[in-house]
């Protein structure tokens, strides 16, 4: 927090230039935000980025390393360095890389320059898994029925018969979904606990397992927030985000098909709630899974991603908010240019991934050069992309290469703006997952909105 | 004595062992039987093990640990 500044002697509250810490579409989606509000741009860039679009069309541009991710977007002191020797006033981390790294945040800090992000210590109590979920239960946020960690194999059955069966036995340095297994019942448990010891003793050096309830065919939905300096945050409304594969997302859309009113408005009263326990500053997205539906419909706090979002647009589509506008007039000092009563959503927006990945071959990873593109346009299309015709995709990063969001006055309208803009979206050279989205949007799941975390992995198993 | 040479399958970077402080998976000299793991390809944040296609003796590595490498690259040289 920036405790030194009273209300009688407020900055202009504006930044003059920012380092722009990443690549590929995020990076063009800061240096466009930036060029819209007057603030010089700095790209930084690696060996196989040389002439990306976001070198392209920012201000100015730092070489950072060779090709490897670690080697360059990774490293810590090449991209302070960057900072330095550009002689900027603030980075913006976008996504991924060092977007979540409290030790990337304290550094920049102790620079004497600004995080376009929260205050570093608030990164790292968001990114210790038992620290959020404490912090959560200060702030009155329900949180997955769960133990602590379990000893013996009699203890974990005494502590499920309060978190009730089904349960998931977790190891508690595990992560990413590995060391996790389901138990139905006390008998089972007994066997599951026995093999989770054994398997997180071996896989992750701890022998330590706890318990958490299963829940039943939940749906993923996240919170988007907005925080300033002088205390006001504000909620944009939720995103659903439940067809994923292997945890990763691949559509969104905004707001919740289905999301009870009720419901609606107490999940987004914890996000806010949330923020302000943790003295949140800038854009942040607080998920939650939710089970069952209607008006009982409950909800449970995951995780809060500390940075702007790959699928922002979609929020950006209903309520009309700059997402990453906000970000820079809070890192500059100002305050959010909006109340809650401001933050209107209207009509319906979702978002497909173009990610370089062969559907048809398990999601292999696709590298290559595009040798064509054609680029969906019209009415309530907006494309992200930092891809044109010609370049290559490099192996080294993260597969996404293209964000395609739609929006329309109602959920079957941008459904069916969805299906034309994928129809007339061309990428030749390298397969993607345009076409896994047209077959994706003819499931009855999708287009009655009834989907859950399970929906996109039964359907790709089938 | 003949060689043989184990190519990368796709592009991305090559790395000797399966994480940053583990054993390398051989090392020169280490004689391997067909399908062993001689490497890890990392392409866009997935990880590809790299099998040897034959056996042998490993006699030489053609890239180093952490390099970047094209599809059809040569990796490792074995001793068949």
């Amino acid at each position: 927090m920036t405790a030194a500044r009273s209300g009688a002697e407020l900055p202009p509250g504006r930044l003059q230039s920012v380092l722009v810490a990443n690549r590929g579409e995020i990076a063009l989606r800061v240096v466009r935000a930036c060029r819209e509000l007057g603030i010089r741009s700095v790209a930084v860039y690696s060996d196989a980025d040389a002439r990306a679009a976001h070198v392209r069309m920012a201000d100015d541009a730092v070489h950072v390393g060779k090709s490897a991710a670690s080697k360059s977007y990774l490293d810590e002191d090449k991209v302070l360095e960057a900072a330095r020797s550009a002689g900027v006033d603030a980075v913006h981390p976008g996504y991924g890389f060092l977007s979540e790294r409290p030790s990337f945040a304290a550094a920049v800090e102790s620079a004497g320059l600004t995080f376009v992000g929260p205050p570093s210590s608030v990164i790292a109590t968001m990114g210790d898994k038992a620290a959020a979920r404490a912090l959560a239960r200060r702030a009155g946020v329900p949180v997955v029925p769960g133990s602590d960690e379990v000893a013996s194999v009699d203890e974990a059955v005494a502590a499920a018969e309060d978190v009730g069966y089904p349960v998931l036995v977790k190891a508690s340095a595990g992560g990413g979904g590995r060391g996790i297994r389901p138990a139905a019942s006390a008998d089972e448990l007994r066997t599951v606990v026995a093999e989770a010891q054994r398997e997180a003793s071996s896989a992750f050096g701890s022998d330590k397992v706890y318990l958490e309830r299963a829940l039943q065919g939940p749906k993923h939905v996240e919170v988007q927030v907005l925080a300033d300096t002088h205390g006001g945050v504000v909620h944009c409304y939720e995103r659903e985000c439940s067809l994923q594969r292997r945890r990763q997302k691949i559509l969104e859309e905004a707001p919740a098909p289905g999301l009870d009113p009720s419901v609606r408005s107490s999940l987004c009263d914890a996000a806010v709630a949330l923020a302000r326990e943790v003295g949140y500053v800038g854009a942040g997205t607080v998920e939650f899974l939710v089970e069952g539906s209607g008006r009982e419909a409950a909800f449970f706090f995951i995780e809060m991603n500390t940075r702007i979002q790959v699928e922002h647009p979609i929020t950006e589509w209903v309520t009309g908010l700059d997402l990453v506008a906000e970000q820079l007039r809070v890192a500059g000092g100002a305050p959010l240019s909006v109340a809650q009563d401001d933050v209107v959503c209207r009509g319906a927006a979702i978002e497909f991934r173009v990610n370089a990945e062969d559907p048809d071959q398990d999601f292999l990873p696709s590298p290559g050069t595009v040798e064509a593109l054609e680029l969906p346009g019209g009415p309530g299309v907006r494309v992200d992309t930092a891809l044109m015709a010609g370049d290559v995709v490099p192996p080294f990063y993260d597969s996404l290469v293209a964000k395609l969001a739609v929006w329309a006055p109602t959920r079957e309208q941008a459904l069916a703006r969805g299906r034309r803009a994928l129809a007339e979206y061309r990428v030749d050279g390298l397969p993607t997952t345009i076409g896994l989205h047209r077959r994706l949007l003819d499931h009855p799941a999708v287009v009655d909105g009834t989907y859950d975390i399970t929906t996109l992995e039964t359907w790709l198993a089938g | 004595m003949g060689s043989h040479t184990i190519t990368s399958r796709t592009p991305g970077v090559f790395y000797h062992r399966p994480s940053p402080d583990a054993e390398p998976y051989v090392t020169q000299g280490a004689s391997v039987s067909e399908g062993d793991t001689v490497g890890l390809v990392e392409v866009m944040k997935t990880f590809h093990e790299v099998k040897a296609d034959a056996a042998g003796t490993v006699s030489r590595f053609l890239v180093e640990n952490e390099d970047e490498v094209t599809i059809g690259q040569d990796l490792v040289e074995l001793e068949t």
